[in-house]
């Protein structure tokens, strides 16, 4: 696109963005406050999540974005042709052959592979806020490692509904050093954090803070030994390939109560129900 | 057989002409044109520009033309275009003694060394609708000037009311930061706390007129009080200067209009400091009085902690005032909740039919 540098934000904001992710790798799970920028979107959209895909992202790579799993949702497809016209990249449905990925909300059921970048897009990154709606202090509890109180947030949920009432957005520990908040992906994710082959950078624009979790590196959600971290489980099928271990949406089909199951990953689902070859 | 929802592609572009469609309006009404909006939505235009953080009445006027007259995103499209301009470095501070006067008025002294002067106010008009404005034939207003010049230009150097209450003492003395000191900007740096009074008067500058109006208007409610009077308010021209290094000395390169407030609050003096009247500061550009003085009473309820005041009202609340008066930011992320979340949702459903099983299961409390 004439009159805008590649991907849109110059070289000196690109460079700065990039420090703050160096530092984000190298303390996992820290919330690193940025110089974020007013992006032509707007807040709450993946400002966040797109200034960390314009600092990355070069003329090689090939792009994924998926809001809810799916890549054919309206802002998906207007996050996609942000970048599609601003650097010219090659754009693909296909997780496998992505090298980069913006996603809101999910993580794609193929599995990843070292030198994919994921990018989530982060609405409020720090974990403590419903506990404590103050930067000054949370930043000094994460400081301090003080983290009981979100212990004791988990214990309650248990005492009073004999589970952890969180359904998404579930806290994780990263590296055993920084609580972290995965983005409102569902808790179903939370196990592909663990570990992952990929490089998976947060973003969050209007709070201006950047985190990462490097390859290979330990996530664990927390728990108690005698009520261990599950996961959300279905009944049914995804309606359209049969896939059994995928999130699954619930679409409302008629109003008489009837509903259908199928896959939150669309590109998973196509490639299952392709005939093979 | 299901299909699931596609062509949010075509759905784009399909919203976008209908926008585009709906932003002319009937084609057989003429268009309407930046200099009208400049000139006749004189007000919006300064609003848009003192929350976009830019002086330029006709890019002000465009964004609030593309914006269909709604000045969120008006202010939005500004904002967006700022950040994509080169910075040449910090002007010097303006000084507004030395303003070209269109208004000044003082609450707090009867007569003073240049005058109370009224100016283009609406704060005595009575607000009945004007039917001539309505006319038929609006083209056939009287198009000569109605206003009587000023005898006299107010060009010289008019004092500034609080720098007259300085003399004795009775108000603190405001020192002047370090000339030689980096200004901070909040577009390239993300707030920290404590801010510091210099970032705190950026982002009030840049907050939002309605949310600051709410709060300034509470503490004059009692949540947290601080007894204001309206010292000094003035409007007119300022010359903004730039040193450029190979120079090394000042040139004027801009005039622009900024309208600015001196509150003048008591204070009946606490542990660490004398019983004097203090200060709340207000700024901004264009005619913006209602902006600059909320700013004003903000401003001055934020400093309690300097003053030893305990905060205990939300505009005492440096953390909550500052992260929630950017209107950009509350607009886009209040909005967002229209974009799709069936994923967290399902999570919550499959959620919550496991809470109320489990409690279907226990005998009723």
């Amino acid at each position: 696109m004439s009159g805008y540098n590649f991907a849109y934000l110059d070289e000196q904001t690109k460079r700065m963005i990039r420090r703050a992710i160096l530092k984000a790798v190298a303390i996992p799970g820290y919330q690193v406050p940025f110089g974020s920028r007013e992006m032509p979107l707007s807040y709450g959209w993946g400002t966040g999540g797109v200034q960390v895909t314009a600092s990355v992202i070069g003329p090689e790579d090939v792009l994924k974005v998926i809001d809810q799993g799916a890549d054919d949702t309206t802002n998906a497809v207007s996050i996609r042709q942000f970048f599609a016209r601003t650097t010219g990249v090659k754009t693909t449905t296909r997780t496998d052959r992505a090298t980069l990925i913006q996603t809101r909300h999910r993580i794609p059921e193929t599995p990843l592979r070292e030198g994919q970048i994921m990018v989530f897009q982060v609405p409020i990154p720090e974990p403590l806020r419903w506990l404590e709606p103050r930067e000054s202090e949370t930043r000094k509890i994460h400081a301090l490692e003080e983290y009981g109180a979100m212990h004791v947030r988990l214990y309650e949920d248990i005492t009073l509904h004999g589970r952890v009432a969180t359904a998404y957005d579930y806290p994780v520990r990263v590296n055993g050093r920084y609580v972290m908040r995965p983005s409102p992906i569902p808790k179903f994710d939370n196990p592909k954090l663990d570990r992952n082959p990929a490089l998976l950078l947060f973003g969050a624009g209007r709070e201006k803070r950047i985190y990462a979790v490097p390859s290979w590196t330990s996530v664990k959600s927390l728990d108690f030994k005698d009520h261990p971290f599950t996961i959300e489980k279905w009944e049914q099928s995804c309606a359209l390939c049969g896939a059994g271990d995928s999130f699954l949406d619930e679409v409302i089909v008629d109003d008489k109560g009837g509903r259908m199951f199928v896959c939150s990953d669309t590109d998973y689902c196509a490639r299952r129900r392709e005939p093979t070859r | 057989m299901y299909v699931a929802v596609k062509g949010g592609e075509r759905a784009i572009e399909e919203a976008h002409r209908l926008l585009a469609d709906a932003r002319r309006g009937d084609p057989a009404v003429p268009e309407i044109t930046l200099r009208q909006i400049e000139q006749q939505l004189a007000l919006a235009v300064d609003r848009v520009m003192t929350e976009g953080s830019v002086f330029d009445r006709e890019l002000a006027a465009l964004a609030i033309k593309q914006a269909r007259g709604d000045l969120f995103e008006a202010v939005f499209l500004l904002r967006a275009y700022r950040t994509t301009l080169p910075r040449f470095g910090a002007s010097e501070p303006i000084d507004t003694s030395d303003m070209t006067i269109r208004r000044r008025i003082s609450a707090t002294f009867k007569d003073l060394p240049g005058g109370q002067i009224l100016g283009p106010t609406f704060d005595y008009t009575h607000r009945l609708l004007d039917f001539d404005l309505a006319g038929p034939d609006p083209g056939g207003e009287t198009p000569s000037r109605q206003a009587t010049p000023p005898a006299d230009p107010l060009d010289e150097p008019i004092p500034r009311v609080v720098d007259l209450l300085d003399r004795e003492g009775l108000i603190e003395a405001e020192e002047p930061d370090d000339d030689g000191e980096p200004v901070g900007d909040l577009t390239r740096e993300p707030l920290r706390f404590p801010c510091g009074r210099a970032a705190r008067l950026q982002n009030l500058a840049r907050g939002d007129e309605g949310f600051l109006l709410a709060l300034g208007y509470s503490t004059q409610r009692g949540y947290g009080r601080n007894h204001p009077f309206a010292g000094e308010i003035r409007l007119g021209e300022v010359d903004v200067e730039l040193s450029p290094e190979e120079l090394g000395f000042p040139i004027a390169i801009a005039s622009i209009t900024v309208t600015e407030c001196q509150m003048v609050n008591q204070f009946k003096g606490s542990a660490s400091a004398p019983a004097q009247f203090t200060r709340g500061y207000g700024l901004a550009f264009g005619e913006s009085e209602r902006k600059a003085m909320v700013m004003a009473l903000v401003d001055r309820a934020l400093r309690c902690a300097e003053l030893g005041e305990e905060p205990v009202s939300p505009a005492q609340d440096e953390e909550f005032v500052l992260y929630h008066s950017d209107n950009v930011e509350a607009s886009g992320f209040v909005q967002h909740l229209k974009l799709p979340h069936y994923v967290d949702f399902q999570s919550e459903l499959v959620l919550v039919r496991n809470l109320r099983a489990a409690a279907g299961t226990r005998p009723a409390a």
